[in-house]
């Protein structure tokens, strides 16, 4: 290889890399699918709230999921008419607030919230570890907790190990007397641990979460345990010591501050429903990512009409391509050397048949009448503005006639470039006179044979999607289209032109 | 159906990616074309630089001179008119002598001066210049061939074209016409590509429609008896289109006057594919020899001419 030429190759392979590495950041950062068409889960979360009225002014807070390991919320909404609504976001919590002046009877209040499951991220660690909580117990909860914990911290060495090991003594078949007296003073299992944990000096705290099933309803958070570990906050399950936060829970909320706070109301009952819905890829990005600088540098951001322009922009560097290729590498003849595109963006309007179909129909009577207007001895340029009016003339007729016999293709010719169609039928009619109509046939051919190719590449739904929503994949095909401007081998067709020269091959 | 390319690479055949991107890229400035893509200009500048060339008699412009255009032609008996921006031979009427008021055509036809200024109102308007922009008509003198290609060539011209690199003649082939190519010199149509030794002259082998042939199809005259008289002169001349044009790849399309000798017809740019079919060979190693060759030791056309014939002489003739 020519060292003069190992800039090119780096621009090409920068070319390359530039490309694809700007597709795969925009892929990255707001999750637009490589496929078209891709279907994302969603679960849509429903809380509702019943509560008795008692009347009077009233207040009812509900603690929302904080950015839950796992999950990331998409759209939430309250449903309760006669109610102002707030979500409030302290740096402690997310809480939703419902407020009434007047009211009484049996209240209903919803929130829905929809959530897709995501690879939870690794999550930033408190700069410092969390105070540890002072336990204050009453005797004989006291002895019975530090005899407790002796046995445990006397068989582990780590907070999760410790917990773990309590989770055991706390079951509900445990012989540990010290466990049983402790279950009856504090029933619930999780806030006994926390308790313990704390006492025993790592930062424990109590959490709710939601087990998500598909289809489920009246379902009830569950409470959880997390503690403080040297990697950060672990969750455990209090009941079946399981670490880790499991694919299908979502984190309700934290702390020791009630789930639910109803003010002015009594007997409030909190109970979630849940359901599984599937949703385009390409919406939920659309939706989840609008402020990303990738979407403001997408088409996305641009009026419709101007979209719908560059989905057609869009698509001209691969027919580009299919051209160089078929000129390069395979040696195909057509006539004008980029029409092949402009004639496959029309099939693009048209679809392949009808459009096929129209346009062998015009060029054919264009031809038609081009043969007629030689005789009238023109000069060059009025002949082809005559024809260009010709072929629109030609053009309304056809459509005209196609709409009446009901064929709604027949509108469609209007999108063949009028101008390009009148300097084909100009040049295949000269070529007609001068090197027959086996040369016009082998021209016009090729032309097509190129524009179908490229219609059908350009119609591929997958063409589609990555063209407009990857258009620096573009620069993969500049890339190919230089590299392909640096061939100098024999094209496909001097294959068979110079195959003659098999005879004079004697120099084995 | 179809040959190996690995067997073109080995007879060095040269492709047209070849030779657009390495030869014609690299060794033809851009804006020297339009010297060899008009007529005109090839001529003007062949007449400056004392290449010969037929003579020119007059040039049609403008639409409105075609109406005198009898009174430029009453002087006129056999004469060629050719579009200046014409490509491949196309718009070139020859009219061989007069009879009466009509013209004869070289195919025999005859046609009227009617037709005449039709033909070249066609021509100014651009019919057959690439691109269809407005043209020139050049109205040149008759050549009178050569008896030398008697019973060689059927109805039409043959001539002789010359692929010149860096001023060194490097392939040479002589187009002869025939009836299934009408007269006309253009392979793909049917014409016989008789390849010849650049050292004498003499018929290397010879093709119609990629096959070989030994004798014209049409006169059956045997190939093997071509002589051309003066090679070194033909050579010398086209040699010299190198250095009045400066373009590195050239073609130049020779003929045989009768009375004038070799007179430079016209220069392509782009030339030499089909010639190597006719000569049996690829151009790459001429080409190749050609570009490891010092050239300050050949300055002139005479010194590069009697190199090739050295260096690029056939081992066997036809």
């Amino acid at each position: 290889m020519n060292r003069g030429r190992i800039p090119f190759y780096l621009m090409v392979a920068g070319l390359i890399v530039a490309g694809l590495l700007t597709a795969w950041l925009r892929h990255s950062a707001t999750e637009v699918p490589f496929m078209p068409g891709e279907q994302k889960p969603v679960w849509l979360i429903e809380a509702r709230i019943d509560f008795n009225a008692l009347g009077q002014e009233t207040t009812v807070r509900l603690d929302l999921p904080d950015e839950p390991p796992g999950f990331r919320l998409i759209r939430e909404q309250a449903a309760s008419p006669g109610y102002g609504f707030a979500v409030l976001d302290d740096q402690q919590n997310r809480r939703a607030e419902w407020t009434r002046r007047q009211v009484s009877g049996p209240q209903t209040l919803y929130y829905n919230a929809q959530y897709v499951p995501v690879n939870p991220v690794e999550r930033s660690k408190a700069s410092e570890p969390p105070q540890v909580d002072d336990v204050f117990w009453s005797e004989p909860e006291a002895t019975a907790a530090r005899e407790l914990l002796r046995g445990a911290t006397a068989r582990s060495t780590t907070p999760a190990s410790t917990a773990r090991e309590l989770i055991k003594l706390l079951s509900p078949n445990s012989p540990d007397q010290n466990a049983q007296l402790l279950l009856v003073a504090e029933p619930r299992r999780s806030e006994l641990l926390v308790k313990l944990l704390n006492q025993a000096g790592v930062a424990a705290r109590s959490v709710m979460g939601l087990y998500l099933e598909d289809a489920r309803r009246r379902q009830t958070l569950t409470p959880m345990v997390e503690l403080y570990t040297e990697d950060g906050w672990l969750l455990i399950n209090a009941t079946t010591a399981k670490q880790g936060v499991p694919e299908n829970l979502l984190l309700w909320s934290r702390g020791e501050n009630a789930q639910l706070d109803v003010i002015g109301g009594e007997s409030s009952r909190l109970s979630f429903s849940m359901i599984k819905q599937t949703v385009p890829a390409m919406a939920l990005s659309q939706v989840q990512f609008q402020e990303n600088i990738f979407s403001l540098l997408g088409v996305y951001s641009l009026p419709i009409e101007e979209q719908s322009m560059f989905k057609l922009l869009f698509l001209l560097p691969l027919g580009a391509l299919v051209v160089v290729f078929m000129r390069v590498m395979v040696g195909l003849k057509t006539a004008g050397t980029f029409m092949p595109i402009l004639i496959s963006l029309a099939f693009l309007q048209t679809s392949l048949i009808p459009g096929l179909i129209s346009f062998v129909l015009i060029v054919g009577l264009g031809l038609l009448l081009r043969n007629y207007l030689s005789y009238l001895n023109l000069l060059l340029v009025a002949r082809i503005a005559t024809l260009i009016v010709l072929v629109i003339f030609l053009i309304s007729i056809l459509s005209l006639v196609g709409y009446r016999l009901g064929f709604n293709a027949g509108i469609t010719v209007t999108f063949f470039p009028m101008i390009i169609i009148a300097w084909t039928i100009e040049r295949m009619s000269i070529l007609w006179e001068e090197e027959g109509a086996h040369e016009v046939l082998i021209q016009g051919s090729g032309s097509l044979l190129v524009a179908v190719i490229s219609y059908l590449l350009m119609s591929l739904g997958i063409v589609n999607h990555l063209s407009f929503n990857f258009p620096e994949l573009n620069l993969v095909i500049l890339a190919l289209i230089l590299m392909m401007g640096q061939y100098t081998g024999y094209k496909l067709s001097e294959l068979r032109r110079f195959r003659s020269m098999e005879q004079f091959d004697n120099d084995h | 159906m179809i040959i190996s390319p690995f067997k073109l690479k080995r007879m060095g055949m040269l492709g047209m990616n070849g030779r657009n991107r390495d030869f014609i890229g690299r060794y033809n400035d851009r804006r020297l074309y339009p010297l060899v893509d008009n007529k005109l200009k090839t001529k003007l500048l062949a007449q400056e630089h004392e290449v010969a060339t037929p003579q020119l008699k007059f040039v049609v412009k403008e639409q409105h001179e075609i109406s005198q255009i009898d009174q430029s032609l009453a002087k006129l008996n056999g004469f060629a008119i050719k579009p200046a921006k014409g490509s491949g031979g196309k718009g070139i009427w020859v009219i061989v002598r007069r009879e009466g008021k009509d013209f004869i055509k070289s195919s025999g036809a005859k046609i009227t001066l009617e037709d005449i200024r039709r033909h070249m109102s066609n021509t100014l308007a651009g019919l057959y210049s690439l691109g269809g922009v407005s043209d020139e008509v050049i109205v040149e003198d008759l050549i009178e061939f050569d008896d030398c290609f008697d019973g060689f060539s059927f109805e039409g011209v043959p001539d002789i074209r010359v692929v010149v690199f860096r001023g060194f003649p490097v392939m040479a082939m002589l187009r002869l016409a025939t009836h299934a190519s009408d007269g006309k010199a253009n392979l793909h149509q049917g014409a016989v590509g008789v390849g010849l030794d650049l050292a004498t002259g003499r018929c290397l082998n010879a093709v119609q429609f990629g096959k070989p042939v030994y004798e014209h199809p049409d006169t059956k005259r045997s190939l093997k008896e071509i002589d051309v008289p003066d090679w070194r002169g033909l050579l010398c001349l086209a040699s010299r289109c190198h250095d009045m044009t400066g373009l590195g790849y050239v073609g130049a399309d020779i003929v045989l006057d009768a009375k004038r000798g070799p007179e430079l017809l016209e220069l392509n740019a782009r030339p030499g594919l089909a010639i190597q079919v006719a000569n049996g060979f690829g151009l790459l190693p001429h080409l190749r020899h050609i570009e490891s060759l010092d050239h300050k030791r050949y300055p002139s056309a005479e010194e590069r001419v009697d190199y090739v014939m050295r260096a690029f002489a056939a081992k066997e003739l036809l």
